[in-house]
Order: C-alpha cells, then sequence, then structure tokens
C-alpha cells in the first residue's frame, strides 16, 4: 500500500518539460498487446492499495498499480466480484492496466464491460494536472464521462491514478453444461437463449462442443439446466479461467491471433484457420495466417472488427477507423495530451 | 436588424426544408420557449422539424457555416433546462425522426430514430418476449435521443443499468455537420469509446439522428415487497442490508412520510400512512427464484426493524404499489402552489446523514421537504415545497436546493444522478469540479465542436464563471413551477 501519486506527477512533468514520450506500465502483463511500447517506461505498479471497499455500497476503490489478484481475492472474501471477469494474462496484472486495454471475459455479453463497471478516476493529464472524475456513486451524470473514455484507451489520454468500480455479488449457484453441436446450429442456439428469460453467464463454441454458463439462486440454475439440456461440466469454472486466460488449447501455437468482435447472431465466418466463438456469439477468436485485409474485410462485411490480438503486425494491431472518426479521435487525444507524451502509437500511429 | 437576419435564415433554412418544418413567429414559436423546467424561458431566432437525418445534417451544416448555436430538442422533458432555447440560435426538434426502423428478434436490439419514445421501444419489441431496459418515469412521453442526451437511468438501473449500458451504436451528426457512426452492433468497437461519451453529453457533443438499443427478455415473474419503518434511517439501513445479503432486486425505491401521504391521497395505492418512511423492493426472475427471494427479503426487512412487510397479493396489487411511486412527483405537487426538485446521488452509507441534513434545513428554511428516491442506487429526489407568490420562498427553495447538492458533494456524491446539469445545476458543477477538470471538459468539447454550437452555455460553467461564482456568493435565478418527474 503506496501512494505514490505526487512521484507520477512530477515524473509526467518532467517527462513534459523536456518533450520525452513515455510508455505507462502496470504490471507488464498485457506489453504484447496493441502498439509497441516507445518512450521511457514510466510504472505505476509501485502505486498501490485498496482506497475504499465497502460491501453494502458494491463499490471499489483502488490505486491503480493494485494488483487485480488482490482486488478479486478481497472481492471474493466478501461474496464479491468484478463481474466483467478481466483477464489477467500474468500474475501482475494491475486495475489501471486492466481498465487501460478495456478487456472483458465471458461474462462480458450477460453482465457488461469494463467501461460499464468504471464508476470515476483519477488521473493525470497530458497537461501533468491531477484531474478527478465521476465518483462512488452509481448515477452521476455531472460533466462528461471521462472515466468510461479511459477504458480502452491504452493510456494514450492520461496517467490513471485511481479507479472506482462497481461490483456485483457473486451467484449462488453455477454450472456449466456441454453438448455437442456444429458451429452454426450452436451460434444460433446461443443467440435464441439469450433472448429467454435464462441466467446465462457465458457461452462459448470450441468447434466441437457448445459450452453454457448458468449462474443465479439455485432454484434458477436448476431450471434452466432441465430447459437447456447437456452434460454438467466436473471443473466448469476452470474452463472458462482458461478461455479468458487463453490457456485453451485453442490459443497454443506460433499464427498469428486475432480477435474479431460482430454482431452476436452473426453466422460462421468463412476464414482459413482455426476459429473459437465465444461471448453468445459477439467474439470470434481465429488463429491464422491469413492476410490482415482479408481478416478486416470479412469483419467489416458483417459489421464488426478485427484486432490483431498477439503475433501480428504491432504497427496496425486495430482496425482502422474511418476517416471523419479518425480525425476526431486525434483532436481528442490532443484535447488531453496536447504533447503527446503519452504512449505514442499504443492505440493508433500517430501519423 | 434581428429581424432581418431572422427573415434571411428563414428563407436559407426553407431552401432545404420543407416550409412547415421551418417554424417562425411569436406564436408559433412559444410552444418551444422551454423543458420540463419552464422557470428558464426563452424564444429561439427559429425552430426547425426536419424529417431525416438528411435534413438535421443540412441545418447543422447551414448553421456551422453562419456560426449559429444549435439547440436540439427531443420530448422536452427533461428538467434542468437542457433543452432550452438560445434566443439567437435554432432550436433543432427531432421529434418527426419517430420511425423504429427494425427489431431483430434474434439479435435482440432495436434501430430507432430520435424521437421514438422510450416506452414505445419497449412496446414493440414485446411481441417477442423482449424488452428495453432503462425506464425513466418520464417513459411515456420521453425519446430515445434525449435518453441518450441525458443518459437517462429509472427504477431499474441498478439491476439493469443506465442508458449507457443498454446503447449499442449511435449515428450522430457532429457540429461540422458530418455523420458519425458511433459503435457497432457488436459488443466494442476499435478506437477511443466515444459511444460512452455521447451518453449524457447533453446535446454538446453531437445530435443523435438513429441509435441501435439492446432489448433483454422479459423476466418470467416480477413482485413487490412493500415495507414500513417508523424511523426514515431504519428504511435507509434496510437498504443497505439487503445490498449486503447478496440481493440486487430489480428496484428498490424509498418515500417518506410527506411524499407517502400525498401518494395515497392521490392515486389510493393502499400505503401505510403512519409509517415514516417506505420501502419499495422488486424482485424479477423465475417464478420459484423471485418465491425464494421473498421470503428471504422479508426476513431481512424485519430482521432491519420494518414495522409492517406487505408482499403484493396480486398483480393488480403490484401496480398498486409502483402506481403510488409513480405517481409521487405530481402527487406531492398537489400540497404546495410550487415545487423544487432536486437529483443529488449520494453513497448509500451516507442516506441517514443526508436524510437528516435534509430534514434539519427544511426546518431552517421552514420549507417542507417530501423525500421520493431511488434508494438502491442513492439517487435523491428531495422535493421542496413553495409559495412562488410569497416573498422570499423562492429564494429560500433555491437556497434550500443548493445546500442539498452541496451536501450530497460533500459527502462523496453528485449533484445531479439522472436529471443532467442543463442550465439548473451550473453554478454547482462549480462545486463539484475545479478549474483544471472544467478545462478539460471545454478542451474536449472543442475537440467535437471548435466554434462552440451545439448547446453553448450549458452543462459545462467557464472556470472565470466558478471563480465569480465563488467570491460572489449565490446568482441563481429562479427554479419556479416544475412539471415531470423523475
Amino acid at each position: 500500500m503506496a501512494d505514490r501519486a505526487d512521484e507520477l506527477q512530477q515524473a509526467v512533468r518532467r517527462a513534459l518539460a523536456q518533450g520525452r514520450p513515455l510508455a505507462l506500465t502496470g504490471g507488464g502483463s498485457k506489453g504484447f498487446y496493441g502498439g509497441e511500447p516507445v518512450g521511457e517506461p514510466l510504472s505505476v505498479s509501485g502505486h498501490t492499495g485498496v482506497v475504499n471497499y465497502e460491501p453494502r455500497e458494491l463499490v471499489l476503490t483502488a490505486r491503480a498499480g493494485t494488483p487485480l489478484e488482490e482486488i478479486e481475492s478481497l472481492l471474493a472474501g466478501e461474496g464479491q466480484m468484478l463481474a466483467f471477469e478481466p483477464p489477467r494474462f500474468g500474475a501482475g496484472a494491475t486495475l489501471g492496466g486492466t481498465v487501460a486495454c478495456g478487456l472483458s471475459g465471458p461474462r462480458r455479453p450477460w453482465s457488461g464491460a469494463v467501461r460499464d463497471f468504471v464508476l470515476g478516476v483519477r488521473m493525470i493529464n497530458g497537461r501533468g494536472e491531477r484531474l478527478r472524475f465521476g465518483g462512488e456513486v452509481m448515477k452521476n451524470v455531472a460533466g462528461y464521462d471521462v472515466s468510461r473514455l479511459m477504458c480502452g484507451a491504452l493510456g494514450t489520454l492520461g496517467l490513471l491514478l485511481e479507479v472506482s468500480l462497481k461490483v456485483l455479488p457473486r451467484p449462488e449457484a453455477e454450472v456449466t453444461l456441454v453438448q455437442e453441436r456444429g458451429e452454426e446450429e450452436a451460434i444460433e442456439l446461443m443467440n435464441r437463449w439469450s433472448g429467454e428469460p435464462l441466467p446465462l453467464s457465458a457461452a462459448c463454441h470450441d468447434g466441437l462442443h457448445l459450452h453454457v454458463r448458468l449462474s443465479g439462486s439455485p432454484t434458477a440454475v436448476a431450471a434452466a439446466r432441465r430447459r437447456l439440456g447437456g452434460d454438467p461440466m466436473e471443473d466448469g469454472e476452470r474452463f472458462w479461467e482458461s478461455l479468458r486466460e487463453q490457456r485453451h488449447p485453442f490459443f497454443q501455437g506460433n499464427k498469428p491471433l486475432w480477435r474479431l468482435s460482430v454482431p452476436a447472431a452473426t453466422p460462421p465466418l468463412a476464414l482459413p484457420g482455426r476459429q473459437l466463438v465465444d461471448w453468445g456469439g459477439a467474439q470470434r477468436w481465429l488463429v491464422s495466417d491469413v492476410p490482415v485485409e482479408e481478416i478486416r474485410h470479412q469483419a467489416a462485411a458483417v459489421g464488426g472488427s478485427a484486432t490483431s490480438f498477439r503475433g501480428g503486425d504491432r504497427g496496425h494491431a486495430f482496425h482502422p477507423l474511418p476517416a471523419p472518426l479518425k480525425r476526431l479521435q486525434r483532436r481528442i487525444k490532443r484535447a488531453f495530451d496536447p504533447r503527446g507524451i503519452f504512449n505514442p502509437g499504443r492505440l493508433y500511429p500517430e501519423s | 436588424m434581428k429581424e432581418r437576419a431572422r427573415r434571411k435564415l428563414i428563407q436559407a433554412l426553407r431552401a432545404f426544408l420543407p416550409e412547415e418544418a421551418v417554424i417562425a413567429g411569436e406564436e408559433a414559436l412559444r410552444p418551444f420557449e422551454c423543458d420540463g423546467l419552464p422557470a428558464y424561458r426563452e424564444l429561439p431566432l427559429v425552430a426547425v422539424l426536419p424529417e431525416d437525418a438528411g435534413q438535421v445534417q443540412q441545418v447543422v451544416r447551414f448553421c456551422h457555416e453562419h456560426g449559429i448555436p444549435v439547440v436540439a430538442r427531443g420530448a422536452a422533458t427533461g428538467l434542468s433546462g437542457g433543452a432550452l432555447p438560445l434566443a439567437d440560435g435554432v432550436l433543432l426538434g427531432l421529434s418527426r425522426l419517430d420511425r423504429i426502423l427494425e427489431i431483430d428478434p434474434l439479435a435482440r436490439t432495436a434501430r430507432v430514430q430520435p424521437g421514438v419514445r422510450n416506452l414505445a421501444v419497449s412496446e414493440a419489441a414485446a411481441p417477442h418476449g423482449l424488452y428495453y431496459a432503462p425506464d425513466p418515469s418520464s417513459q411515456i412521453a420521453c425519446t430515445i435521443g434525449g435518453n441518450v442526451a441525458e443518459n437517462s437511468g429509472g427504477v431499474h438501473c441498478l439491476k439493469y443499468g443506465l442508458t449507457v449500458n443498454n446503447v449499442l451504436e449511435l449515428k450522430v451528426v457532429t457540429a461540422e455537420g458530418e455523420l458519425l457512426t458511433l459503435g457497432s452492433a457488436a459488443l466494442d468497437s476499435p478506437g477511443y469509446d466515444l459511444l460512452a461519451l455521447m451518453n449524457g453529453s447533453e446535446g454538446m457533443l453531437g445530435i443523435v439522428v438513429e441509435a441501435l438499443v439492446r432489448l433483454l427478455p422479459r423476466p418470467e415473474r416480477q413482485q413487490v415487497v412493500l415495507a414500513a419503518f417508523d424511523e426514515v434511517e431504519k428504511a435507509a439501513d434496510a437498504v443497505g442490508a439487503i445490498i449486503a445479503a447478496g440481493i440486487v432486486p430489480a428496484g428498490l425505491e424509498m418515500m417518506d412520510n410527506l411524499a407517502i401521504r400525498a401518494a395515497e391521497d392521490f392515486v389510493r395505492a393502499g400505503y401505510p400512512v403512519e409509517a415514516a418512511a417506505i420501502l419499495l423492493c422488486e424482485l424479477d426472475g423465475t417464478n420459484e427464484e423471485v418465491s425464494e427471494q421473498v421470503r428471504r427479503i422479508n426476513d431481512l426487512l424485519r430482521g432491519a426493524g420494518a414495522t409492517e412487510v406487505r408482499t403484493a397479493r396480486d398483480e393488480a396489487e403490484r401496480l398498486r404499489f409502483w402506481q403510488g411511486r409513480k405517481a409521487a412527483f405530481p402527487a406531492v405537487g398537489r400540497l404546495a402552489p410550487d415545487y423544487y426538485c432536486m437529483d443529488g446521488t449520494v453513497p448509500r452509507r451516507a442516506l441517514g446523514e443526508v436524510l437528516r441534513g435534509i430534514a434539519e434545513r427544511s426546518r431552517f428554511y421552514e420549507l417542507p421537504v417530501a423525500n421520493v428516491f431511488h434508494a438502491g442506487d442513492g439517487n435523491l429526489h428531495p422535493l421542496i415545497l413553495y409559495d412562488a407568490n410569497k416573498p422570499g420562498e423562492l429564494a429560500r427553495a433555491e437556497a434550500f436546493g443548493a445546500e442539498i447538492l452541496e451536501l450530497s458533494v460533500k459527502v462523496g456524491g453528485t449533484i445531479t444522478g439522472e436529471h443532467g446539469v442543463g442550465r439548473e445545476k451550473i453554478h454547482q458543477m462549480c462545486v463539484q469540479f475545479g478549474p483544471a477538470e472544467l478545462e478539460q471538459f471545454h478542451a474536449l468539447k472543442a475537440a467535437f465542436d471548435p466554434e462552440g454550437l451545439l448547446n453553448p452555455g450549458k452543462a459545462i460553467p467557464q472556470p472565470r464563471h466558478c471563480a465569480e461564482y465563488r467570491t460572489l456568493g449565490d446568482t441563481r435565478t429562479p427554479p419556479g413551477e416544475r412539471a415531470g418527474n423523475g
């Protein structure tokens, strides 16, 4: 538990005065994601500690360098959780890095993403000022929602010092059901079931089997289990964790890994390589060495986008933006970081 | 001079808009002079009612070219003067963009124009067993475009989220008249999350011309439990006890004695009129799940000191319990010639302290206050009763209101949970934010709207204005008579 906000602010001010870009880091667990880090490393991982946690409020506030593991075990002790199930991708994963990367796990379609749970932030902008947006309350419409804007911005808009999150009670009962289904049929089932009042909390198709997780009160889970059929999985939780952390055999190998974010009901995508359908159809993992253009073209054709997640061209990791949106995003970047000192090129190339 | 400029403007707008879509003349403009906060009134130069996104773009482009401010307006049910016209500006009404373009039951989405009413989305989705979750009390009238601008909540947002959590994609016309698509039918999109940023931006960053919203399956069963308490603070503690037990109710509302009596007089909901406070707790889910939760909630409420706990015997009684809550604003409105509705949100742990503080100030200012609020998420709606015709009462109501908002900030909350800052709470923004945050808001606004033509003068005060506010003290303008509810 250490408050390093003053040191971090000084470091930002020094970089600003000298015009040196900074590569903001947390635990370094997601350094592979997005553009290659450029600039002098500035680690936030020493700025740690849970500042406020009252289970009755369903809110937790912690400094950005606090390990995710510490936060999640603290929550578990009170029967609560981060409902967006953030992937850690390593022991050092911090809260700040989690929010900056904006990644969410299997529960995302039903519970929401990181951005749906962020209530407030304290941050340092590119002028070296300490700012506070949002707060610790569930509803807050005073001022623009800068806190949510920080989610997935990969630290290009500011250095996160502290984050307040909405947390939720852990479900009383949980079961994972497995049944053999083809990909097309599985996608349709996942979507149909999502339209019924069932306590779904994860749904994935690994190429052979449809995996569905049910979470809620024991009676609701039991009733839904009868309705959906399939065999209960012994170690269901391990399965979802291996998927979230990309330790599942699907993710092994040296070929580039793509993440396609598409409308959930999109039929199977005809792309060479291996595919895994997660998020009830809304997230398609693809292991393939097909040219970038073809993958992006297919994702865009169905109304989605494609991210080069691992092992691809880091200079163009994210789906290109239409020109007007690109201009606007650059203006937003300048509004927060006029000298361009934070994480240059981590999200999109600077020029 | 102004008249000549107005005539030229009308002529120019009629070049690309149908004649009846351009409204001018004092009589014709009168209905557009205010939103749900009629204390603030202003006639715009002209009002326009375009019929499609292309016409919206043309209007905005024209105004951009000529440096004319634009204020967008949906159903004008807002309670903070966010859609208040500007005397030198164009009022852009979106009421004619009122078509539901598509309901996709498999994808569970609705594509709608901004002028579609909130409730109409759920009605159109109902045959598929689906509904649109955010349900502000004005949902019969308020529109999706306005809901996005205000990030509207409702009684179910603790469990189902606000507008920001239920919108997938927006088509937005920028200050320069460009059409942008933010978000998509997928769950996330590349680049900064501008979709999130648009929600609650009060028409300052862009004008929504189309929205794709998420639909949820209707729960199998809903049930309401009513609990009475002999002390307001016990009711506030019961809220914490329910959450601590791991239950997230679909709705958790609280009313104090004055509100209970007013509602009971008005709609005969069957409320216990002697109670200091009541809690209404809605549970939803499968049939068995709800039965089980009702049992647990009963025990929790009794354990928290409830003097009476009642479960609605049938659907008619459930609806009656809610009707009382929904009618609370107009019901309280019958108790005095005027009322002033506040909208602070506080951490739940501070509910008792804040309610005590409100009661003390009520005695000090000699103005009664009725408390009706979304207890589950700490969003308070104190209704200050006054009579604008009695000298000094209006000023006392304003001062009282400002103190409630400042108290909300002091205990770690916010000046507005769901009604927006608009024109009304612009001074209190100075209490919640310092100069650096305000400058950052303005820089962000300038990235979208460099000339400051979209709804200028609302939501974000100028830092120098705050310096004046802090040194000169209160300069608030009259809140006056209120309509609508929250």
